[in-house]
């Protein structure tokens, strides 16, 4: 069963890198699956866009001013609920086949952790820091953009990355409503052979794959040096295993 | 063969729907048409219970896994990292790619599908134990050992109890995500509600059913968690009053 696996796991690796004649008599695979790639990071590039455009200014603006948690939260769970694959069907069913309706629909999925990681972000900046820059006489505004969104900027894009590998992952449903995406091979084996279904699974998940280290390496680099600097002194902290309020007299 | 007849049966159905769809516009109109559905509502129940048992099960087998990796973290603090990259890899693969990966092992079923949806949950339950388990206050375990507790009855009596609220919402969220990702099942051939929004994709009563009895079954699961964790923690109740 081994062998099999790995002779189908051959094939596949094959239909990755070479062009051949598909089941259908048309050619796929290798160069071929260019377009698709290009088709699949273009609609992923679409969603996400916007929804950073629409999620990150609102997010982060509730969290400055500390309203609409429940909003917030709210959208956040019905976003984990909702199924993809409903949401995609529907927008299918509701409008039609088409590279826009399909992106409408991924940028209703990847809303929902750019918006709570926005909120969160800018919630959990250190009320210390907010309060020296308002000591320093910086405005509400001022304080935002300059003290609170640098230190935000982790989370940030944390939720931007989240929202970049589910759509990713979404993407593939696009043949299902015409848009011929890396999911195609995946969803129509009968013009791509088994190998290819099992060849774009692997170009699909390796995609998702890279797309979360690449970006987490990008968040690092947007990490401000300051907190860089002081989350090692807390870890460091918590190695030596010296609790902060352990130090304070006993009332 | 139980996966694949309710798709049988929702095959055989539309060519019979096909045929009334004279007597009714909104279902001739693709509308939202709630006569259809109150009058189709019991093709949805094998669906439904079968998409349930999905959830149910890689959450469980997911669950169990975790723990038991958890609780090896717990002691052996260096392992904490690997363990997390190791899950992060498998919570990153999509799970539609997934299932097509695990077919020429596993091939089309319930086995595929769930080996998938628990590799997917054990990132978010792993992390919520160990961050439970760190965020227990020292002072409750100096306490716990003073009573004379051993390390195992510490983690039992003092740690566990305390690190449940977190536990439980890895849990809670956990169940959620899983429930919408078992509606990709259908492409493993493991049935559920996918199968049944597939087999008129393009019918929307059809999917908007599908997709709502989805987030009814996120909506209850999340709820039983919440009431359970606050019957198993009681004491977090008199502290909040």
């Amino acid at each position: 069963m081994i062998l099999a696996f790995l002779g189908q796991l051959g094939d596949a690796v094959q239909f990755i890198f070479t062009k051949s004649e598909g089941p259908g008599g048309a050619q796929v695979g290798g160069s071929q699956l260019l377009p698709l790639l290009r088709e699949h990071l273009v609609i992923t590039a679409a969603a996400v866009g916007i929804a950073t455009a629409l999620a990150l200014p609102i997010g982060a603006w509730l969290g400055h001013t500390k309203r609409g948690s429940f909003l917030v939260v709210s959208i956040t769970s019905a976003g984990r609920a909702i199924p993809s694959l409903g949401v995609v069907f529907l927008f299918f069913a509701a409008l039609g086949a088409g590279f826009f309706n399909i992106t409408l629909a991924l940028v209703l999925l990847a809303i929902p952790p750019i918006l709570l990681n926005a909120y969160a972000g800018v919630l959990a900046v250190d009320a210390e820091a907010v309060d020296a820059a308002r000591g320093m006489g910086l405005t509400g505004r001022q304080i935002f953009s300059k003290v609170e969104l640098p230190l935000a900027l982790p989370l940030i894009f944390g939720g931007i990355k989240t929202s970049t590998v589910n759509v990713i992952a979404t993407a593939t449903l696009g043949p299902l409503a015409g848009v011929v995406t890396l999911g195609d091979p995946i969803i129509n084996p009968s013009s791509y052979g088994d190998a290819g279904q099992l060849g774009a699974a692997i170009v699909v998940a390796a995609l998702a794959i890279a797309a979360e280290v690449g970006l987490s390496a990008v968040q690092r680099a947007l990490t401000p040096a300051g907190l860089k600097l002081s989350e090692q002194g807390a870890s460091r902290r918590r190695l030596l295993s010296i609790p902060k309020r352990r130090i304070a007299p006993t009332p | 063969m139980t996966a694949s007849l309710p798709f049988v049966l929702a095959q055989a159905d539309s060519g019979f729907f096909r045929n009334r769809s004279g007597e009714s516009n909104c279902v001739e109109d693709n509308g939202f048409c709630p006569s259809w559905i109150v009058h189709h509502l019991d093709r949805y129940v094998s669906p439904f219970w079968q998409h349930l048992f999905l959830v149910v099960v890689s959450v469980g087998i997911g669950f169990a896994i975790a723990f038991a990796l958890a609780l090896a973290a717990h002691r052996q603090r260096r392992l904490v990292t690997p363990i997390t990259q190791i899950t992060g890899i498998l919570y990153t693969i999509p799970s539609l790619a997934f299932f097509f990966l695990l077919l020429p092992i596993t091939g089309r079923g319930n086995t595929t599908a769930i080996i998938a949806l628990t590799a997917y949950t054990l990132l978010i339950l792993f992390r919520n134990i160990v961050d439970g388990l760190d965020g227990v206050p020292e002072e409750a375990r100096d306490a716990g050992r003073g009573m004379g507790l051993t390390q195992h009855q510490l983690l039992w009596r003092v740690e566990l109890p305390l690190a449940l609220p977190t536990i439980i919402t890895g849990l809670r969220i956990a169940a959620t995500t899983t429930v919408g990702l078992a509606a990709l099942a259908t492409f493993a051939g493991a049935g559920g509600l996918g199968d049944q929004m597939a087999s008129q994709k393009e019918f929307i009563s059809n999917v908007a059913v599908g997709g709502a009895l989805c987030v009814l079954m996120a909506v209850v699961l999340d709820a039983i968690l919440l009431i359970a964790q606050r019957l198993l923690t009681p004491w977090s109740r008199v502290r909040a009053a």
